[in-house]
C-alpha cells in the first residue's frame, strides 16, 4: 500500500503521526468511529425533527396543560447546557429504565447511544420547536380557513397545508439549528458513546498523538458539516415553489 | 338518528329551503355585527347579498359554513343545525363549499393538486376517481394546459376558477362566494362571472356576496340589501333595482349604479 506507507515514512521523518493511515487496526477503529457519529447525527437529526414537528403542533391546542408542558420544555432544554442534560438523561434517567440480563452482567435496554440521541434530539428538538412555530406565524390565517371550509381538521390541515408551507419558510434558521445538533454530538463522548470523538481519544491515548487526531477531527466535522449544509441548500432549491416567495 | 334529534329538526326535503337563516345575531366583542337577519334560499336558487362595506355581508355567510359562530338565532343548512355546539362540521362543510376573495389556494400545489386535496385527504376518495373528476372540472372552469401550473404561475382569475373547482370538487349542494371578484382586474371579472353564471344555471344553490350588479341583477333570483347588520330591503331583482323603497338602499344604488 503506497498510500500507507507515505505516511509510516511521514512518521519516521518527521514525528507526525497519522497511525490511523498506516495501521490496520486504528484505520478500522476510526471507520467505525466515522461510522457511529454518523448514525448518532442522523438519528438525533431525525428526532429532533420528529420532536419539532409535534411541539410545534401541540403549541396550537386548546389544553391549556399541554401548552405549559410545551412551553416549559422548551425553556429547560433552551437554558441548560447539552452536556449536563446527556449526563441528566444517562445516568438519571438510565437508572429508571429496566434492565436485562446481558450474559453475566446488566443492560439497560436505552444504551448510551440511545439516551444520546434521545437528550440531543430533545435539545436540538427545543430549538426546532420555535423555529418550526415561527414558520407557522408565518402563514396566513386565510390559508387555514381555507383548509378548514374544505373539511380539513386542524391536524390535518398541519399535516398536508400548514407545516409544509411553514416549513419552507423556516429552513433557513432550520439549517443552523441542524448544524449546531451535528456540532453537539460529540459531547455523546461524555458517556462513552464510541463516536469519533471519543474513539479519537482513545487513539491518542495509545499512541501519543494529540495534534494529528484534533487535525483529523477538524478536517472530519468540516467534511460532515459541508455536507449537511449542501445537503439543506439543495433541499430548499428542490422545494422553492414556483411563483411564491 | 340521535344526529337529526340533537339538531333539533326533522329530515331535509326539497320542499324545505336549502338553507334557513333565522334570526341570527353575531357580535364580535361588544360590536354587534348582525342584529337579527333572516333569509331561506331553496333549492337550485342564487341571491346576492349586498351592502355598504362593514355591514356585515362577509360576516354572514362566513356563519352559515361555521367559520364564525353566531351567538343567537339560527341557520339550518339541509336541515343542519349549524348552531349546534355538537355540530358535525365535516357534515356541514361537504355541504356548503366557500370561495373567497384572495382566492386562498394552497401555494405549494399545483392546481391540479389543489382541486383533488380534499377529496383524498378529508373524502378518502380514491385517487384515480378524484383525478378524473378534477380533469372534468379543469375543463369546466376552462384551465386545460393550466392543471401542472402552482398559484403564483397563474393569473388572479385564472386562481379564483381554480379556487371554485377546488370547492366543487368536494360536491357541494350550496355555494358561497364572498366578493370573488373584487381583487380581480376588470378583464378577468368576467371570465369569473361567466363560470358562477353557468353554475348557477346548471342549478347550483349560490350565495353570492358582490358589488358586481349587472351580474346580480342577470343572475340572482332574489337581492339582500344589508346596511349595518340587518337586511333593509329585498327582492326580486327587477322590482329591487327599479323600484327600491328604503332610502338607505335608494341610496346605495346611485352611489354605485
Ligand atoms: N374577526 C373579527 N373581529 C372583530 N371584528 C370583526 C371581525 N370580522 C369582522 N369584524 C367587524 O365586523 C363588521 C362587519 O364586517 P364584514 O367583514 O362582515 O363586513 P362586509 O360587509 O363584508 O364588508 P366589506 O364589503 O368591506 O367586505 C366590521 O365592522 C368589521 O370590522
Ligand atoms: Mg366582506
Amino acid at each position: 500500500m503506497e498510500f500507507a506507507d507515505y505516511f509510516l515514512e511521514l512518521y519516521e521523518n518527521t514525528g507526525w503521526n497519522f497511525v490511523f493511515l498506516y495501521e490496520q487496526y486504528e484505520y478500522d477503529r476510526v471507520l467505525e468511529g466515522m461510522w457511529v457519529s454518523i448514525k448518532l447525527i442522523v438519528a438525533s437529526l431525525i428526532f429532533s425533527l420528529v420532536v419539532g414537528f409535534i411541539g410545534a403542533w401541540a403549541q396550537g391546542v386548546n389544553s391549556k396543560f399541554v401548552r405549559n408542558a410545551i412551553a416549559g420544555y422548551i425553556q429547560l432544554f433552551r437554558n441548560t447546557p447539552p452536556f449536563v442534560q446527556i449526563l441528566f438523561f444517562y445516568f438519571v434517567l438510565g437508572n429508571l429504565v429496566p434492565t436485562y440480563d446481558a450474559g453475566g452482567y446488566q443492560e439497560g435496554y436505552i444504551d448510551s447511544f440511545g439516551w444520546a440521541v434521545i437528550s440531543l434530539g430533545f435539545f436540538a428538538g427545543s430549538f426546532n420547536v420555535e423555529i418550526f412555530r415561527s414558520g407557522i406565524e408565518a402563514v396566513p390565517e386565510s390559508t387555514r380557513e381555507a383548509a378548514e371550509a374544505l373539511g380539513y381538521t386542524r391536524l390535518m390541515s398541519y399535516i398536508h397545508v400548514i407545516f409544509p408551507l411553514a416549513f419552507r419558510v423556516c429552513l433557513p434558521s432550520l439549517n443552523n439549528n441542524l448544524v449546531n445538533l451535528l456540532k453537539t454530538t460529540t459531547l455523546a463522548y461524555g458517556i462513552a458513546v464510541p463516536e469519533m470523538m471519543y474513539t479519537a481519544n482513545q487513539i491518542w491515548s495509545d499512541n501519543v498523538n494529540v495534534s494529528e487526531m484534533m487535525i483529523f477531527l477538524f478536517l472530519f466535522y468540516v467534511g460532515l458539516v459541508a455536507i449537511l449544509v449542501y445537503g439543506m441548500h439543495k433541499w430548499e432549491r428542490k422545494m422553492k415553489i414556483p411563483g411564491y416567495g | 338518528m340521535s344526529e337529526i334529534a340533537s339538531n333539533g329538526g326533522s329530515a331535509w326535503t326539497p320542499d324545505q329551503p336549502m338553507v334557513s337563516i333565522k334570526d341570527v345575531h353575531k357580535s364580535f366583542g361588544d360590536l354587534e355585527v348582525l342584529k337579527g337577519i333572516s333569509m331561506d334560499i331553496m333549492k337550485g336558487e342564487c341571491i346576492c347579498i349586498i351592502g355598504p362595506s362593514g355591514s356585515g355581508k362577509s360576516t354572514l355567510i362566513r356563519c352559515v359554513n361555521a367559520l364564525n359562530d353566531i351567538q343567537k338565532g339560527s341557520i339550518l343548512v339541509e336541515g343542519l343545525e349549524v348552531n349546534d355546539p355538537a355540530l358535525d362540521k365535516l357534515e356541514l362543510r361537504k355541504k356548503v363549499g366557500m370561495v373567497f376573495q384572495q382566492y386562498n389556494l394552497f401555494p405549494h400545489k399545483t392546481a391540479i393538486e389543489n382541486i383533488m386535496m380534499a377529496p383524498i385527504h378529508v373524502l378518502k376518495q380514491d385517487e384515480k376517481e378524484v383525478e378524473e373528476l378534477a380533469r372534468e372540472l379543469v375543463k369546466k372552469v376552462r384551465l386545460e394546459g393550466k392543471e401542472n401550473s402552482y398559484p403564483g404561475e397563474l393569473s388572479g382569475g385564472q386562481q379564483q376558477r381554480v379556487a371554485i373547482a377546488r370547492s366543487l370538487a368536494m360536491t357541494p349542494d350550496v355555494m358561497l362566494f364572498d366578493e370573488v371578484t373584487s381583487a380581480l382586474d376588470p378583464e378577468t371579472v368576467k371570465e369569473v362571472l361567466t363560470t358562477i353564471q353557468e353554475l348557477a344555471e346548471e342549478g347550483m344553490t349560490c350565495i353570492l356576496v358582490t358589488h358586481e350588479m349587472g351580474f346580480a341583477r342577470e343572475v340572482a333570483n332574489h337581492i339582500y340589501f344589508t346596511d349595518r347588520g340587518v337586511i333593509v330591503e329585498h327582492g326580486e331583482p327587477a322590482t329591487f333595482f327599479d323600484d327600491a323603497k328604503d332610502p338607505r338602499t335608494k341610496e346605495f344604488l346611485s352611489q354605485i349604479l
